[in-house]
C-alpha cells in the first residue's frame, strides 16, 4: 500500500466530547531517518480507556513510547510536534516528573531483581513519596488495586521472579500505580500472557480506570473492544481513524479500518 | 542390496577415530601441564611452607627458619593500594562505556582500553617507572600499586561494561518511566542486577594482578626487612619469587618455591570465590 495515499480522518481528534486528559498535535517521530509517525493528532480522554490497535510496525507502540517521552533514551531519535498533559506541553518540561505522573507498563513484564515489596516501594523511593507515609501500606494498597495482594501479601519479601508471568505483570502494573500516576500507559501489556492471566488484566483495566486515564496499545482486537472506550487505529505511521470502539467496530468510515477490522489484512 | 563396509567406510572411521584421539590427547595435555605445575609446586613449596615462612623476616642464605612475611603483607599493600585506585576508576568507566559513551568516543575507549590490556606488564613498570619512581628518587609500595592499578582499570572496565550490556533494555525502561533519572536507574537497578557478574570480573582482575612481577621490580623493588610506610621500597611474593629463585643458594631455592605455592594458594582461593559468587544462581530471568 502506497502511505501517501492514506487519508488522516479530520475528525480523528475528537471522537467524543469528554475533558481531555492528553492531547497529541501533529506529531512527527522519526528513528534515524526513518518517519515513524506522520503527522498524529490525538485526543486521550480522561478517566476514560483509549486503545490503540493496528498491524506491528504502524506506530502504535512508538506513539505510546512518546507519551511518558520514553523513546528519548533511543540513541538517534527525534520528534516534532506537541504533546501535552492537562493543557501543558510535556515536551520541555521535566522528564521525570512527567514520567511520575505518566506511568507505564511494558510488553513483557519487567520487574527488577529485587522482592515484591521492594519492586512495589522503588517508584515511592526514588521520587521522595515516603516521608511521612507508611511503606507497607503504600504496597497493600498498590497491590490491591492491582488485584494481586491476596496472591503476594505472603510472599512479599521473596524475589519477584518467583511470582509466575500474569502475576509478574500485575506486579508491574501495582510498582506503576504506588506513584499514584494520573495516566496509564500500556505497551501490549497481555502478549505474553494466557488467556486466564489475559482477562485479569482487562478486569482490572476497566475497574482502574476511574482512578487514572489509560491508553493501551494491543495486537488484539477482541481486547481493544472489550476494555476501551475509544480505539483507534494506526495504519503505516498515521492514525487512519479514532472513535468510540464500537464505531470502530461496527461502523468504521474508513475502508482501511474496515479491511483491518474484518481481517482483510494485517 | 546388503549393507556393506566399503573400503571408503573403513578409511573414514579410521580418520574420524584418530581425530576424536587427537582432541582426548591434547586435553589431556592441557590438564597435565596444570597439574605437573601444581604437583611440583606442592612437593616443592610444601616442605618449606611452616609457620615461620608467614611470621618471620627473610634470613641471609644458610640460615633456617626465616619466612616472608614481609613479602606477604608487602604484596597484600600493594594489591589492596592498587584495588582502591584501579576498581572505582574501572568501574564509572565501565558505566560510561555501557550507558552513557557515544558511538565513536566509546569505539575508541573501548579499544584503548583492549589495547591498555595488551600491554606487556614490564612495559607498564617501565612506565610507572618513569613517572612516578625516577622524579621521586624513590622506589615504594605506591609506585607498585599505581603500576598495577593500571593493569586492573582495563579489566574492570571491560567487565563492567559487558555485565551491564547484559542486563535487559526493558528493566532500564522500566525504572525510567517510574520517574527515575539515569543515574538513580543505574545505581539501583542496573547496577545490582549486574552485581555478580561486576565483582566477579573484579575479584579475576584483582588475581591476575596480584601475581604480576615486572611491573614490582621497577617499582616496589623489593625489601628484606618491613617497609617503614607507603613511600618505601616494599616486599612482594612475586618480587620475592624472581630475587630468591635466580640466586645460587638452595634454601632460597625452596623458600621461592613456598611464596610461588603461598602465592598460587591465594590466587586459587580469589578464583574459587568468585565462581561461588556466580553460580549463586542467575541474578536475572533469561
Amino acid at each position: 500500500m502506497d502511505p501517501s495515499s492514506l487519508q488522516q480522518s479530520p475528525t480523528a481528534a475528537t471522537p467524543q466530547a469528554a475533558p481531555i486528559k492528553m492531547r497529541a498535535s501533529n506529531v512527527n517521530f522519526y528513528y534515524g531517518k526513518f518517519q515513524a509517525l506522520h503527522n498524529i493528532s490525538l485526543d486521550i480522554a480522561t478517566n476514560k480507556v483509549t486503545a490503540m490497535i493496528g498491524p506491528s510496525g504502524c506506530g502504535k507502540s512508538t506513539f505510546l513510547r512518546n507519551l511518558n517521552r520514553i523513546n528519548e533514551t533511543l540513541r538517534d531519535t527525534r520528534i516534532e510536534g506537541e504533546i501535552t498533559l492537562d493543557g501543558e506541553d510535556i515536551l520541555d518540561k521535566d522528564v521525570t516528573e512527567i514520567r511520575r505522573r505518566i506511568g507505564m507498563v511494558f510488553q513483557r513484564p519487567n520487574p527488577f531483581p529485587k522482592s515484591i515489596f521492594e519492586n512495589i516501594i522503588y517508584g515511592p523511593k526514588i521520587n521522595g513519596m515516603l516521608k511521612g507515609r507508611n511503606a507497607a501500606e503504600i504496597v497493600e494498597k498498590s497491590l490491591r488495586r492491582a488485584a494481586l495482594w491476596d496472591e503476594a501479601k505472603d510472599k512479599l519479601h521473596e524475589s519477584a521472579y518467583a511470582l509466575s508471568g500474569g502475576q509478574q505483570q500485575r506486579l508491574c502494573i501495582a510498582r506503576a500505580l504506588a506513584v499514584d500516576p494520573e495516566v496509564l500507559l500500556l505497551d501490549e501489556p497481555c502478549s505474553a500472557l494466557d488467556p486466564i492471566a489475559t482477562a485479569k488484566i482487562e478486569d482490572l483495566l476497566v475497574g482502574l480506570k476511574d482512578q487514572c486515564t489509560i491508553v493501551i496499545v494491543t495486537h488484539n482486537m477482541q481486547q481493544a473492544a472489550r476494555v476501551a472506550d475509544t480505539t483507534g487505529f494506526f495504519l503505516l505511521g498515521k492514525l487512519i481513524e479514532h472513535d468510540k470502539t464500537d464505531v470502530i467496530f461496527k461502523n468504521p468510515s474508513k475502508r482501511e479500518t474496515e479491511d483491518y477490522i474484518t481481517g482483510r489484512f494485517g | 542390496m546388503p549393507i556393506k563396509t566399503t573400503p571408503r567406510n573403513r578409511w573414514r572411521n579410521a580418520v574420524n577415530d584418530v581425530m576424536l584421539s587427537l582432541t582426548a590427547v591434547c586435553a589431556f595435555l592441557t590438564v597435565s601441564a596444570l597439574f605437573t605445575i601444581l604437583g611440583y609446586l606442592l612437593y616443592n613449596g610444601g616442605k618449606s611452607v611452616d609457620l615461620n615462612f608467614f611470621t618471620k623476616l627473610p634470613l641471609a642464605p644458610g640460615q633456617d627458619g626465616g619466612g616472608m612475611a614481609n613479602a606477604i603483607v608487602g604484596s597484600a599493600t600493594i594489591v589492596i593500594l592498587a584495588s582502591v585506585i584501579g576498581l572505582p576508576i574501572g568501574f564509572f568507566a565501565g558505566i560510561y562505556l555501557a550507558e552513557f559513551s557515544p558511538k565513536k568516543f566509546g569505539f575508541l575507549i573501548r579499544y584503548t582500553a583492549d589495547l591498555l590490556n595488551g600491554v606487556p606488564s614490564i612495559i607498564i613498570g617501565i612506565f610507572a617507572w618513569t613517572v612516578v619512581v625516577r622524579p621521586f628518587h624513590q622506589f615504594s609500595a605506591l609506585a607498585g600499586s599505581l603500576a598495577l592499578s593500571l593493569m586492573l582499570i582495563p579489566i574492570t572496565a571491560r567487565g563492567t561494561e559487558q555485565f551491564l550490556l547484559e542486563v535487559p533494555r526493558t528493566m532500564r525502561e522500566g525504572a525510567l518511566a517510574l520517574g527515575a533519572p539515569m543515574w538513580v536507574t543505574i545505581m539501583t537497578v542496573i547496577v545490582p542486577a549486574a552485581r555478580k557478574g561486576i565483582m566477579t570480573s573484579m575479584i579475576l582482575g584483582v588475581a591476575r594482578i596480584s601475581g604480576e612481577t615486572a611491573p614490582l621490580l621497577f617499582t616496589a623493588l623489593g625489601n628484606q626487612f618491613w617497609a617503614d610506610g607507603l613511600m618505601q621500597p616494599t616486599a612482594s611474593l612475586p618480587a620475592m619469587i624472581f630475587t630468591h629463585a635466580t640466586a645460587p643458594y638452595d634454601d632460597w631455592h625452596r623458600q621461592a618455591w613456598a611464596a610461588g605455592l603461598v602465592l598460587l594458594g591465594l590466587v586459587f582461593v580469589a578464583n574459587i570465590t568468585a565462581r561461588m559468587i556466580v553460580s549463586r544462581g542467575a541474578s536475572l530471568p533469561k
